[in-house]
């Protein structure tokens, strides 16, 4: 009940820290650009036909959307939490009454008006020179949209808080994120679409968590998916947000009592 | 004597690298894994895309591993000796401890660009010349002599533009003290360079061969060794690279001058 009132504070205390970094957050917005480079060379491969169904202008799209998706659903809280463990900043955390995960939750969340803010010329540009034809027509799955934005977002989060919390054991835990990055790159869609995967490859991102956190939001948003698929991939999404929850609610109750603050 | 003083020191920073990098022997194993494990990621969209078309943008499939061979060379040298010292750098404007580094008697360029190795990251050389003898054995050839000194020689000039852009990321920070993350920036960017430059169209083709000359850095040294890298455009690459290195100077000896440390 405390935490619950506490929230809004928390949420503008983000809100003004990241719009008081404004130009540092523009250049961290602009580091995720790899969807974008990536797309000359899909056009140079859709110039002649299309790809596995991919004409020039469903990559433009796809790629557009991922770059906005990342944009709202990234995440950095892994580093903020090595940082803090290391530098012994989370002992002020700790001292009060509001379970550190809400602070590293309600800091990226407050951020996101400033990143839709810096977004939306990228949307608009998409609109600009693709057609709608490349977007989703079905309004219940539009609706669908804000749950898959917020799911991808918690995934993503979860998962740099449970990494976060390995720095409790291994002192540092940075490697750890880049494999997870690794895995995100080649799985989710980032680079390559799932769907020009090769056909062998093509099911088992579906058992993996990465998809969930970008190329299916894009495949909603642009109109892959029917709404019976849309609903079984949403499914998957939240039990994947159930697993990694749980995962990382335990992993910081266990090394919390490891912890045995550094400095002052 | 100026010169030997200079490489009395050069071999006191790599010797002290070294130590600082046995002594986390553990990273060090961990991040050669991970070097390996980027580059196969890296590699993985290149196969995909030419297991469909056998020709994209003019290259074929053990052509366009070659510029990725020469990208994974530059990448690592970027993050094995370029890189760690410029983080130096911005952090010791940052704190005001440059001063430190202005008063020693060598030139201070020299001084911040060797501050700081991370030989694990050479391995990368490692990775590229496996990527080369794989892509010579899908071509079924193997560069001429005359190839490979042209290559090594075009190689030298995209690591003096290659370092010249990090002088003047540098000379940024001097007056922004907060855009350390500028080299997330140009790190990302960095990442066109695995592509050949042929890819890219209209305006990205114009700044990737003239602004940000990513062109010259893994595409030319990758034409090199096919031996279709005229020589015309390798004279010019080169007087470019020259240019850029001397502006580069330029610029950083004014930032310099008008640096006023943090500490006062």
């Amino acid at each position: 009940m405390r935490t619950l009132r506490t929230l809004p504070a928390l949420f503008k205390v983000g809100f003004v820290s990241a719009l008081a970094y404004r130009a540092e957050f523009l250049v961290w917005m602009l580091t995720s650009t790899l969807p974008l480079i990536m797309l000359p060379l899909w056009h140079a491969v859709a110039e002649q036909a299309p790809l596995a169904g991919f004409s020039q202008g469903r990559f433009t799209a796809y790629f557009f959307t991922g770059f906005i998706v990342r944009q709202l659903v990234g995440n950095w809280a892994s580093w903020t939490i090595n940082y803090e463990v290391r530098s012994g900043a989370l002992s002020q955390r700790l001292l009060r009454p509001i379970h550190p995960i809400w602070f590293y939750a309600t800091e990226s969340l407050a951020s996101i008006p400033l990143r839709s803010a810096f977004a939306f010329p990228a949307a608009v540009i998409a609109l600009l020179v693709t057609d709608t034809s490349n977007l989703a027509h079905d309004a219940r799955l539009w609706a669908m949209v804000p749950v898959a934005i917020f799911g991808a977002w918690a995934i993503g989060f979860f998962a740099h808080v449970a990494i976060g919390a390995l720095s409790l054991w291994m002192h540092q835990s940075i490697k750890v994120v880049e494999i997870w990055s690794a895995g995100f790159f080649v799985f989710s869609g980032y680079l390559v679409p799932i769907a020009v995967f090769p056909r062998w490859l093509q099911s088992s991102p579906h058992w993996m968590p990465f998809e969930y956190m970008h190329g299916f939001p894009i495949d909603l948003i642009t109109g892959a998916l029917s709404v019976e698929q849309a609903t079984r991939s949403l499914g998957a999404q939240w039990c994947w947000v159930g697993i990694l929850g749980l995962v990382t609610v335990a992993l910081w109750d266990r090394g919390l009592r490891r912890y045995g603050a550094f400095g002052g | 004597m100026r010169l030997e003083r200079h490489l009395a020191v050069l071999r006191a920073n790599l010797r002290l690298s070294f130590l600082l990098a046995m002594q986390y022997r553990w990273e060090f194993l961990l991040d050669g894994a991970m070097s390996l494990l980027w580059t196969a990621a890296a590699i993985v969209p290149l196969y995909l895309v030419f297991e469909e078309r056998p020709r994209i943008a003019g290259w074929t499939y053990g052509e366009a591993l070659l510029v990725m061979g020469w990208f994974t060379l530059l990448d690592g040298l970027l993050k094995g000796a370029i890189n760690p010292s410029l983080v130096t750098v911005i952090e010791q404007i940052r704190t005001g401890t440059l001063d430190f580094v202005l008063l020693k008697p060598a030139d201070a360029q020299f001084l911040v660009s060797t501050a700081r190795f991370k030989p694990w990251r050479l391995l990368a050389l490692g990775a590229s010349i496996a990527i080369f003898v794989y892509a010579f054995s899908l071509l079924g050839t193997g560069p001429t002599w005359g190839g490979v000194a042209q290559a090594l020689a075009m190689l030298a000039a995209g690591i003096v533009v290659l370092y010249s852009v990090w002088i003047l990321v540098i000379s940024v920070a001097f007056r922004a003290v907060r855009i350390d993350n500028l080299r997330y920036l140009f790190e990302a960017v960095f990442e066109a360079g695995r592509w050949p430059s042929t890819v890219f169209k209209g305006v990205l083709s114009f700044v990737f061969t003239f602004v940000i000359p990513l062109a010259l850095m893994t595409t030319y040294p990758a034409e090199a060794l096919l031996g279709t890298l005229p020589w015309e455009r390798f004279a010019a690459a080169w007087a470019g690279a020259l240019v850029f290195a001397a502006v580069a100077r330029g610029v950083w000896l004014r930032s310099i001058g008008s640096y006023t440390s943090a500490s006062s």
